[in-house]
């Protein structure tokens, strides 16, 4: 083998090496690198996305500003997960009683192909009464989602069929719309209601 | 409508309560708190939960489910990863280990009433059978409970 093909093989497998390095920095570090899943949702005042309530009425991120907020997302053709977080937030809210009378407390669709808004608000009048029932268009619903920093994915099911994973987590936002905490899918209620206690405690001493 | 469900139940009840040979341990399984929650039509999948307990000597596997109420009744598992996002799947054969249960209970397993043939009204009951591996079966009255019922006991 010649000096100049052992050269050329050195500055090809060097020329190798190097893409490699770069690949794996482009992936990891770089601009190809994935987006981190578990990100604090935005404030609220920096959402943009335009849903309908259970009543008709347009409604959006602005909408929830001046009082706190509970924001969860889901979809009614759900029988486990989202039953259980719409009665297990019903039971916090029963316990809150009076206390909660200006909280807003929205559930998202991230099914709105087959969550039209008399479905959500034939599904939200079984809860307690404080729940809305926003649901938008496959765009808006994606806006929604990115701002809460909320995934979903529609996943076929046997049958025909399909179910939706999604985040099952509970948002808690401050009546100026800065995120505030979350309460996890079936976190106790001994945990939850003081979190929302203490979102409620922070906005009194706000507009007091 | 009650009726029709209770014509359905028995009649339902007298097909699967043809003797059925060769059980070895399903005679064992005691099903307890059964409940499921009422549905919105017939469109929606529904849900139910128990506790299933096997009294016996031996292991015992379940290994479907049956129902006049729905087409396509399964076990499926809901799970919740660490970024919060839950996801729900089928769970196959279960297998109930000597003198243990297993518990079918909101955020984990339940059984998932898929293709609804009756709406399923709260202060209802329907029948629910459990096939098992030794092909031995059990069918329980599941009461239905309100869409917003957090558990067996009110």
């Amino acid at each position: 083998m010649s000096r100049r093909t052992l050269l050329t093989y050195g500055a090809a497998i060097a020329g190798v090496a190097a893409l490699t390095l770069f690949i794996g920095w482009w992936r990891v570090d770089g601009p190809g690198a994935p987006e981190p899943v578990a990100q604090r949702p935005l404030p609220l005042t920096q959402m943009e996305f335009q849903m309908t309530d259970q009543g008709g009425a347009t409604v959006g991120p602005a909408s929830l500003l001046g009082n706190p907020s509970m924001v969860f997302f889901g979809f009614t053709y759900c029988p486990d997960v989202c039953p259980t977080t719409l009665s297990d937030i019903s039971g916090w809210l029963d316990d809150l009683g009076d206390d909660v009378a200006e909280m807003n407390v929205v559930f998202i669709t991230v099914d709105p192909e087959r969550d039209t808004v008399d479905g959500m608000a034939e599904y939200v009048s079984y809860f307690h009464p404080a729940i809305q029932g926003w649901t938008g268009t496959l765009d808006e619903t994606a806006r929604a989602a990115a701002g809460f920093r909320a995934s979903y994915e529609k996943v076929a099911v046997e049958g025909g069929d399909y179910t939706m994973d999604h985040t099952a987590s509970v948002f808690l936002f401050d009546a100026e719309g800065q995120f505030a905490g979350t309460i996890d899918y079936h976190e106790p209620r001994e945990f939850a209601v003081p979190k929302i206690r203490r979102v409620l405690a922070t906005t009194g001493e706000q507009t007091s | 409508m009650k009726s029709t469900v209770a014509a359905i139940a028995l009649a339902f009840s007298v097909f699967v309560g043809l003797p059925t040979t060769s059980s070895a341990g399903s005679e064992d399984i005691v099903v307890e708190d059964a409940w499921a929650r009422a549905s919105i039509g017939t469109n929606r999948p529904g849900a139910a939960y128990m506790t299933v307990r096997n009294t016996g000597p031996d292991p015992v596997t379940l290994v479907g489910l049956e129902t006049p109420l729905a087409m396509m009744p399964d076990i499926h598992e809901t799970t919740t990863d660490a970024n919060g996002v839950s996801s729900m799947g089928p769970v196959g054969e279960i297998t109930i280990p000597a003198g243990e249960s297993v518990a079918l209970e909101p955020g984990g397993m339940h059984a998932m009433l898929m293709r609804l043939q009756i709406k399923m009204v709260e202060g209802e009951t329907f029948p629910l059978t459990l096939n098992f591996a030794d092909g031995g079966t059990l069918t329980v009255d599941v009461p239905i409970l309100g869409i917003a019922a957090r558990g067996p006991e009110r």
